[in-house]
Formats: C-alpha cells, structure tokens, sequence
C-alpha cells in the first residue's frame, strides 16, 4: 500500500468509462495479435529464432495488459484497485521467475 | 471454491447506501483483493507447468513425436488450430462482457430518433449477457472435446508429468470458466425475472471483473502453454 | 464512570439485555460475537495442541522411553505443529482481527458479516475435521510440513495424509475468506477521519497479515490440491520415478510457509504495540517507521523461502541471494525491537499483566530473532538444520512471541470483551510460571541441538550429553501445564467474579475504549470523527498527544452527517431504540460450511475404491453449497 486512498471519492458516474466503439477497437487488436502469435507458430524460421520465446511473451503481456486497462477499466478505475492487482501481479511474477531459476528452467550466467 | 467464496461477498454489501470511507462499494473491493489472490493462485499452477516442461520420460508429448519401445508413435498432442478458435471465442466473450456492463449503465437513456440496430442492441443487456455465457459455454465444449480427444491419443492425468500438469492448469481455469457461467446464467436470470438497470451496475461489474480476469489468464496460458515450444 | 457502567455491566452479565441462546451464537454474524466463539474455539485447541506437546516432552523426558510408540510419536508431532500453526495462533490472532479491528477503526461491524460467519464456521468444522482422526490413531503423521514425496501414496499409504490434506485445504478456504473481508473492512469501514496514517498500530499489522494470508495461500493451496490429485487420482506430479522432483513441494510449501511465520507473528507485534504506550503512557515510538517496517517485513516475506531449504543443495547462486534477503528482513524486524524499547524510554511504566507479556515478548522474540539470523547464513545453517536448534529457535519466536503477544492481548482486552478484569495476581502466577516455563523448555534444545539431537527422533540413546537437557525441557513443559491451568482457571472464573472494568479500564488511546464494555451490538451509538492517531488522550490527557499531528489538512470529507466529534459513550440502548439498521442472524453461512466440509469429506472414500460414494457425497455437499450460495446471495443483509 502506498499513498492514502481515503480520499472521499464519488465513483458513481465521476469517471468516464470508454465508449462501445473503443471496446470494438480493443476487440480488433487483440484478434489481431492473437492471428499474429498463431501465424508465427507455423513459420519455422520463426520457431527456430532465438526471439521466438520473448516475442510471444511481450505479445502476450501486451493482451494482457490491454484487457486489463480497458475491459476491466483499470485505466479510468480509482488508484486503490491499480495498487489491489499490480502488488499480487509482481509479487506472483516474481515468484514464477525465481521458481523457475530455482528448477534450472532459466538459465544466468555469471 | 474461492470463486464462490468471493461470490459470497457479494450481496452482503447490501449496505452500499451506508457510509464507506473511499466512497467506492465493499464489494469491489474485495473482488480485487481476491483476483490478487488468484494471481498467486495461477502463478504457482504456471510455475509448476514451466518447472516440469521437457521433463516427461514418457510421451505423447506437446510440441514432439515420440515413439515408445513399442514402436508406437505418438504425434505432437496440442491441436493449435482448435485451440486457437477457442481462444478467440473467450475473446469474444470478453467483448460482450464488456458490453453488457454497458447495457447496465445506459439503457435508460432515452434513444435517439431514428437510431439503428447498433445503437438499439448496445442498450440489450439480455443480449450481451447471453452471448457472454454462450462463449463461455462454447469455449467449456471446446475444452471437453481437447481433453477427450487427448485421452483417446493415450494422454491422461497418469500417463506423465506433461499429463498431469496440463490438465491440472488447464482445468483449473475450466472450472473458473464454469464458475463464470453459472454467475453469468444467473444474472441473465435476474435480468429476466426483474430487469437490471444502473442501480445494478456493480453487480454485473464485479461479475466482469472477474470474468475478464479468467480471460486474461487463458491468454498466458496460451501463449505459455500452447505457442511456446 | 465506573458507578455509571457498573449497573448496565452488570445487567449484561445477567442477560437482561441481550439474547444468548444457543441459537442467536449458531446464527450471529455480530463480529464480536465470532471474535469471542474464534477466541474460545481457538483457546479449545492450543490446550489440545500444549496436550500433545506434554505427550511428546513425555516420551523424550528419558532416553530409551517407551512412553508412546514411534508411529503415535509422529502423529503426536505433526498433529502438534498442526494444531498450533493452524488451529491455535492464526485462529487467536483472527478472534482479535474479529473483535478489534472494526472497534479500532469506528466501524459497526465488518464489511461483509455473513462471510465473517462462514469463515469461523469452516474453522471450526475444518478443525474438527482435522483433529478427530488422533483418536483413533489415524492422524496424519507427516509432519506439519508435508514433505512430499514422503507424504504421496507409495511412502504414506494409509488413510492419516487424507485428512491432512483435506483439511488443510477446507482452513485455507476460512483464512482466505477472512482476509478478503477484513482487507475490505480496513480500506473501507474506517470512520471519518481515520486516514491510513492514524490507524490504531494492531490494525495495521492485520492490514499487512492479511495480504499475506491473500498471497501465501494460494501457493499451498495449489501444492496440497497437486498432493491430493496424486493421492486420489494417480497423477504424477511427486512421483519422483515419472521424473517428478522432489523439491517441487518444498519450494511451493515454503513459499507459503515462510509468510505464514510473519502470518503468525505480526498481530502479535500489532497487540503489544497497543499494550506498550498504553502501559508507557507514552504515544508509540517511530509510529511511521513501525508500519513502513511491518509493510517491509511483509514485503520480504516473500522472497525468504528458500532458507528453509539451504540444505537440499541450491548453488551457491541461490544460497547468496536467500541468506542476504534473510538478514535484510532482519533490519525491519530489528527497527520494531528498539522502537518498543524506545517506547518504554522514561515513560511512566505501569507493571500490569498484559505489560509483562508484552515486555516478555520483545526479549524472547529477540532470542529466537538472534538465532534466526544465525540460520540465515548457510554455513551455520548446514550445522543447525534439523536439530533441535531449530526448534528452540521458532518456540522463541512462535511461543516465545506470538503466544506471548496474544496472552498480552488476552489480558489487555479481557476487560473490554467481558466488561470485567482478570484477576491479576492469578494472572501473575500465570505470567512468571509461565515465563519460566518457556525457558526452561525451549533454552536448554538450544545445547541438545547444537550437540546434534535431530529434530523429529521419537527416542534417543543415553551417553549422548542430551540427558540433562531433555529432562529440563520436560519438567519445563510441565511447568507450563501448571501455568496455562491456572490461565484458563482464571479466565473461566474472572468472567462472573471479576472486578467490574468501565470504558476504558487502562486508560487506552484509541476508539474502542470509548465505548461500554462489553460493547453493545451497534459498536458505536453515533460514529465518530478522528483527528489524531490517540483521540482518547485528546480528549483525556492532551498534553501526552501535543507532539502528534492533529492537521484536518488531511482528514477525509465528511460524508456521514450523522458523525460527531470523539466522546466517551456511556450508556447502552438496543439497536432498535436508536434505529441504527443491524444485520439479520442467519444460519445459512453455517449451512454453506457445513456442505462444503461435507463435499471435502466424500473425497475420503475414494482411497477404499468407494468411488460411487464418494462421488455421491462429494456431488450431493457441492449442490448443497451451491443451494445454500444462491440462498444466501438472494436474501437482504439486513
């Protein structure tokens, strides 16, 4: 928890929320990326690229944070529940990235 | 389980007209003090899923052939063109989740003279939330057709570690897409019986929280399960 | 004052004013009402739990003791650390998360109170669960850890690891249900002007615990629900011949295991910060630094795991980074020590019961701290691991902090629960035996240990310089028994006989010495507006607060008409009478636990091949859950 987020705060309609043709736009990029992630798995010089891996983690990462600013209107939504879901997000991310250095799943040299 | 638990809050905030001190409802809340919850509860079903990836002594196997001492051979089992229809109808979902939510808070603005199909069906939260649980429904037959036809390749929860941590995750968010549906079904129902209007808004927006949140899970899992190899 | 409580108090004592049927207990969603059945229920186990801890001492006072056999031995063991983690400390800390946290933030009640009674009936029911089967000499006996694969079907055919497993999994659903509500319930259920920064220092320990519990949970949840899938249903995920590792449920285990120590420590910490001003007449020392340090402790509480588990083999890599993340987390434990001690500093020191436990824990919390940072280095952990060592460290840190900040708290807030004291010369026979006792046990395992007595033997051999040490721990533990007797004898007794306590017996700082005690069932006949962290010493003796920040710069508007100025609430009415609107009693949370204990229960049978049955019963309690859900959602709180 960081900052105070007592703030008397009337949420009833003070925020804007997107209009339907933003949730369309959204919808249309995800597809988008989706038929990319999918179209990349089949080009094998694709698959054999060290790339392969990160780029389909930073496509997915995007997805993710796009659902998650828009549809669930964390970017318009009061502060409190930005500090609710991005504490566990890092904490959860930094348990699977220690885990998997842990089981050799990752490897860092030195 | 925790989806119920949660769920159980729920109408407990009947007290939104009282007093709170950040003005926002309870209920909020504590639906995204639980997605934080699930977060970790997904990141350990994922960590486990990467820590045994490649370390299966027997097939079948995800992404390879493997041939056993019998000389059967067994093909990569992930059917991604399957999986990728599937991942589309839950992003579809998604999309009518988060019109219904709309439909909560504007239909009863009066409509414009003359206003199209478009502009009449974004006020339907009937519409939305039926198409919602639909996909949701639609995407859970997908998912029994993936296991079954798995079991039929000789892949099940015994058969090795693979087995057992994929349909652990994967079914994991089954039941989580289950849970969504039922929720779903049963604000439908409300919406039948008695109507949802703006006085409903956080009912039906805690339900898309949640509902969006088991979509962007598919999403990793996706990605970490199915494209990377 | 007290001539003005005295009559009501005494009227409550006869139940003129209030129902107490059995019923209105089975169907009250009043937070007191289930901090005081956590309270009870939770007391119930810690003696089940000292009773098979007497049993052990028991069989080790000797060497060669045939007192109980090695496979009672091991359920006595695991079902020791079991009961304490899971049915004794955090069930303690939660009756006072329960009754304290909505009085100290002026709220009526907690956020969602329906839930508040679904999680104490799942406790209660899961803890029965787990603790029935030792009568029957089926306990689980794989250690309160689990390890697995020891504890998978090949190594642990028997039936014991089942109800372990299971009802580990039916209190998790309890704890995390509670911390979802009382996350709530501290953001939003704080009166007006209770800025984060003014939260009573108990209050914020819970805030930060119950993160915690949202976060570590999870993790064990998924590793027990991997054990059960292998247990039941044959999956591979500990069978170490598939090629499973036999590490993967230590590392998830622990990752959960290690915030469960601060999960069990913190509200202690939060308890005596309330006792030592209190005591002190003094406000806290370092208010800030204290809850930027709890938040610390919290944070790195999840990145700590692994020095459980320096002795598997690692890498040096792995054993650097866990053992310099265990000796930071040491910093902000550290900072709270001397922020007590700065506390006390030329304060003008009261010696009252819950002022000797508090002053207790800070020493033996620091014992066990100490030996704590010893473990953290890995060379000196190689020679700990396993011994007894390491079980003198965490009794100091678990019975000689957590037990003693809760015996701090139970003292402390007796009076304001039963709206009568304890009597303190019992309660001084209880705190030096007490006192003793501990030390006596658990001091003299630190020479056993570190002489190489392995931790978890049901009997050892003579001539091994153990003998002494063993026979002090015994007559120690039974030292305690006395202690904890005369404990319970007191806190049985002082509920009719004690002296009559007004509002605020102590001279407290914070709201919920402002109102009668025991508390009426609203909390609060009108909620009050807070200006400073100490509104009672504002209002009583302000030149103790001078120092303190009083600004309205960053109290919160004020969007509850009906608020007032902090005052003393001396008279009881009912609710009805001041017409504020009180939740129904219900009975379906109970209903709702009760199925679902009943759906973990038919997985039980599936080990006898009973699959019809077991189905039957799990389907039959998941649709009553279910039915009961959809009842419960749909009918209005109040």
């Amino acid at each position: 928890m960081t900052g105070d987020p007592s703030v008397a705060h009337d949420t009833k309609h003070a925020h804007a929320h997107p209009s339907g043709a933003t949730y369309l736009k959204v919808a249309a990029i995800l597809t988008i990326i989706t038929v990319v992630e999918v179209w990349a798995y089949y080009i094998p010089a694709l698959v054999a690229s060290p790339l392969f891996n990160p780029s389909l983690i930073i496509l997915s990462a995007a997805k993710f944070l796009i659902v998650v600013l828009f549809y669930m209107h964390l970017k318009y939504d009061h502060k409190l529940f930005k500090v609710l879901f991005t504490g566990p997000l890092i904490i959860a991310g930094a348990t699977i990235v220690a885990l998997l250095f842990l089981f050799h799943q990752l490897k860092i040299s030195f | 389980m925790s989806a119920h638990t949660t769920a159980a809050g729920h109408d407990d905030g009947h007290v939104h007209h009282h007093y709170t001190t950040t003005g926002l409802d309870n209920r909020k809340i504590a639906i995204w003090a639980f997605i934080g919850s699930e977060c970790m509860l997904f990141a350990s079903l994922i960590a486990t899923y990467l820590i045994y990836k490649g370390r299966s002594i027997v097939g079948p196997f995800p992404h390879t052939e493997y041939v056993n001492e019998a000389g059967q051979i067994f093909k990569p089992i992930l059917d991604i063109p399957v999986t990728s229809a599937s991942t589309f109808v839950l992003l579809m979902s998604s999309l009518f989740m988060v019109l219904a939510l709309q439909a909560v808070q504007i239909k009863h603005l009066p409509l414009p003279d003359g206003a199209g199909w478009w502009t009449r069906a974004q006020r339907s939260s009937q519409l939305w939330l039926f198409m919602t649980a639909s996909f949701g429904a639609i995407f859970l037959m997908f998912q029994a057709y993936e296991f079954t036809a798995f079991v039929h390749e000789g892949l099940t929860v015994k058969t090795n570690l693979f087995g057992s941590t994929f349909f652990t995750l994967t079914g994991f968010h089954g039941a989580h897409v289950t849970a969504g549906v039922l929720w779903l079904t049963s604000l439908l129902w409300i919406d039948r019986t008695r109507g949802l209007g703006p006085q409903d808004e956080l009912i039906v927006d805690i339900a898309a929280l949640y509902w969006h949140f088991v979509d962007v899970i598919w999403i990793v899992i996706f990605t970490l399960v199915y494209l990377i190899q | 004052m007290a001539s003005i409580a005295a009559p009501t108090t005494a009227a409550y004592a006869s139940g003129e004013n209030e129902n107490t049927g059995i019923w209105s207990w089975i169907t009250t969603v009043d937070h007191k009402r289930i901090g005081t059945l956590y309270l009870w229920t939770a007391l119930f186990f810690f003696l089940v739990g000292g009773f098979e801890a007497v049993l052990i001492r028991t069989q080790l006072m000797r060497p060669n003791m045939g007192f109980v056999s090695a496979e009672t031995y091991n359920q006595l063991f695991t079902m020791h650390g079991t009961t304490m983690v899971f049915l004794a400390i955090m069930p303690l800390s939660a009756a006072f998360f329960n009754y304290l946290i909505p009085l100290q933030i002026g709220a009526r009640d907690v956020a969602f109170p329906r839930l508040n009674a679904f999680s104490y009936w799942v406790y209660l029911l899961g803890g029965i669960f787990i603790t029935l089967p030792i009568l029957f000499k089926l306990a689980p006996n794989g250690g309160w850890f689990g390890y697995a694969p020891l504890t998978t079907n090949r190594f642990s055919p028997g039936p014991n690891i089942d109800f372990w497993v299971l009802g580990l999994q039916i209190l998790g659903i309890s704890s995390l249900a509670a911390a979802f509500n009382f996350i709530t319930t501290i953001i939003n259920m704080r009166a007006p002007g209770m800025s984060l920064m003014r939260m009573p220092m108990f209050t914020w320990m819970s805030f930060v615990v119950q993160f915690l519990v949202v976060l570590a949970f999870p993790p064990i949840t998924i590793a027990l629900f991997f054990l059960l899938m292998d247990r039941f249903f044959g999956t591979t995920f500990y069978a170490i011949a598939a090629g499973a590792d036999p590490l993967l449920w230590q590392h998830l285990f622990w990752v959960f295991g290690h915030p469960e120590v601060y999960i069990l420590i913190l509200p202690a910490f939060g308890l005596v910060s309330e006792v030592l001003p209190t005591f002190s007449k003094k406000p806290l020392f370092g208010y800030n630094v204290m809850v930027y340090s709890g938040i610390m402790i919290g944070f790195l509480g999840f990145g700590v795991w692994a020095h459980h588990m320096f002795a598997v083999g690692m890498g040096a890599v792995a054993d650097s980074i866990f053992s310099l993340m265990t000796m930071l987390i040491g910093i902000p434990t550290g900072v709270k020590i001397f922020n007590w001690i700065a506390t006390m500093w030329s304060g003008e020191i009261r010696f009252t019961v819950p002022m000797k436990f508090a002053i207790a824990l800070i020493a033996l919390f620091t014992i066990g701290g100490i030996s704590g940072v010893m473990h953290s280095s890995p060379p000196a952990d190689l020679q700990q691991t396993d011994t007894y060592f390491v079980v003198a460290h965490f009794h100091y840190v678990l019975f000689g902090g957590s037990i003693r900040g809760i015996f701090a708290g139970i003292s402390f807030y007796y009076p304001k629960m039963t709206g009568r004291h304890l009597d303190e010369s019992l309660g001084n026979w209880h705190f030096w035996l007490n006192f003793i006792g501990m030390n006596l046990t658990f001091f003299p395992m630190h020479f056993s240990g570190l002489l190489g007595m392995s931790r978890r033997i049901y009997t050892y051999d003579a001539g091994q310089g153990w003998d002494l040490f063993n026979m002090m721990a015994t007559w120690g533990t039974y030292l305690l028994v006395v202690a904890t007797a005369i404990f319970v004898w007191n806190f049985v007794r002082s509920r009719t006989r004690g002296a009559i306590a007004g509002n605020d017996p102590w001279g407290g700082a914070t709201l919920e010495w402002s109102i009668p005690s025991p508390p009426p069932e609203y909390n609060f006949a009108q909620i009050p507006e807070v200006t400073s962290r100490y509104p009672l010493w504002d209002l009583k003796a302000p030149e103790k607060t001078a120092g303190i920040d009083h600004s309205h710069a960053d109290a919160m508007t004020i969007t509850d008409a009906h608020a007032v100025p902090v005052h003393e609430e001396t008279e009881r009415h009912t609710a009805k009478e001041l017409g504020i609107p009180m939740p129904y009693p219900t009975v379906k949370p109970l209903v709702v636990a009760f199925s679902m204990v009943v759906m973990f229960c038919g997985l039980l049978f599936l080990r006898n091949g009973m699959f019809a049955v077991a189905m039957t019963i799990t389907i039959g309690g998941g649709a009553a859950m279910v039915a009961g859900l959809y009842s419960w959602l749909t009918a209005p709180l109040e």
